[in-house]
């Protein structure tokens, strides 16, 4: 049955909010291979303005994608997980994440279309310090394949 | 104007590397039993570490690591990584497509493996200050 884009518009109360470690960003710039000495080195970080390590780009899907589970794990849609593939992913900033940020994510359904037997249902994920300043804001387009 | 192509590897080690990183455990970027169950060739990449492949590619060409404004990308193929020590390849490729109003420069990114685009649609918007310095 396809998804039924009555749901667009659903918003999920946010996170709780997400505590950045350089130590994190450290491992999730070395498990992209990113050696760039502001991902790593807080002196090198401080010489671009800025209080700590930061991430680099595709960091927020740490955030992004524990807050997406809400949509995933939602009663009401019932999205088969075993099906779900990852179509398109975009990330606007208004600034890198930097180390110490308590970061919350507010996640919301975009889009719900259905065509050729697949469902593709579009979230959005704002980014904010505590205080509710932007970060970022994260895209994705999940793709729930038909079944057969 | 053309930027220089990256290449970068992408080992079984690498996967599991990054599932830790990210906190994404999907068993079809670990296990090739599960992988093949669900239809894949086999054990894939997770197209995040594609992007993040990409997104090095970006900082490395705009010459600063805060420089993305905005990244997007479609995932158009898996990558499979076979279970061997050398793993598989990703090559990274742009050209410079414009600017906005706000003077930023728009790249146009183009990713293969093994000949084949894994990406369609993906580009970056970056501060067009340092780029190509």
């Amino acid at each position: 049955m396809p998804l039924d884009p009555s749901y667009v518009g659903r918003s999920y109360p946010p996170t709780p909010p997400y505590l950045v470690g350089r130590e994190k960003i450290r491992e999730f710039a070395k498990a992209i291979g990113a050696t760039d000495s502001a991902y790593h080195d807080p002196d090198a970080a401080r010489a671009l303005g800025y209080a700590d390590v930061i991430a680099p780009p595709t960091f927020p899907t740490v955030v992004s994608f524990a807050s997406n589970n809400a949509v995933v794990d939602d009663p009401d849609l019932a999205i088969d997980y075993s099906r779900v593939v990852h179509g398109d992913q975009r990330f606007q900033y208004t600034r890198p994440i930097v180390a110490g940020d308590e970061l919350v994510g507010t996640q919301t359904i975009e889009e719900i279309i259905s065509r050729g037997g697949h469902d593709f249902i579009t979230t959005r994920t704002d980014i904010t310090d505590t205080a509710g300043a932007p970060v970022a804001i994260a895209w994705s387009k999940l793709v729930i394949r038909g079944e057969g | 104007m053309d930027l220089p192509k990256k290449t970068y590897p992408v080992t079984r080690a690498d996967l599991v590397r990054y599932a830790g990183a990210s906190g994404d455990f999907n068993p079809i970027h670990w296990n090739e039993r599960f992988a093949t169950k669900v239809g894949l060739p086999g054990v894939i990449a997770h197209g995040m570490l594609t992007m993040a492949l990409v997104g090095r590619a970006v900082t490395d060409w705009a010459g600063a690591p805060d420089a993305v404004v905005d990244f997007s990308v479609r995932f158009s193929r898996p990558v499979p990584v076979p279970d061997d020590e050398t793993g598989t390849e990703v090559e990274v490729s742009a050209e410079v497509k414009g600017t906005t109003d706000e003077g930023h420069t728009v790249l146009a990114i183009t990713a293969t493996c093994r000949g084949e685009k894994v990406l369609s649609q993906a580009k970056a918007t970056v501060r067009t200050s340092r780029l190509g310095k």
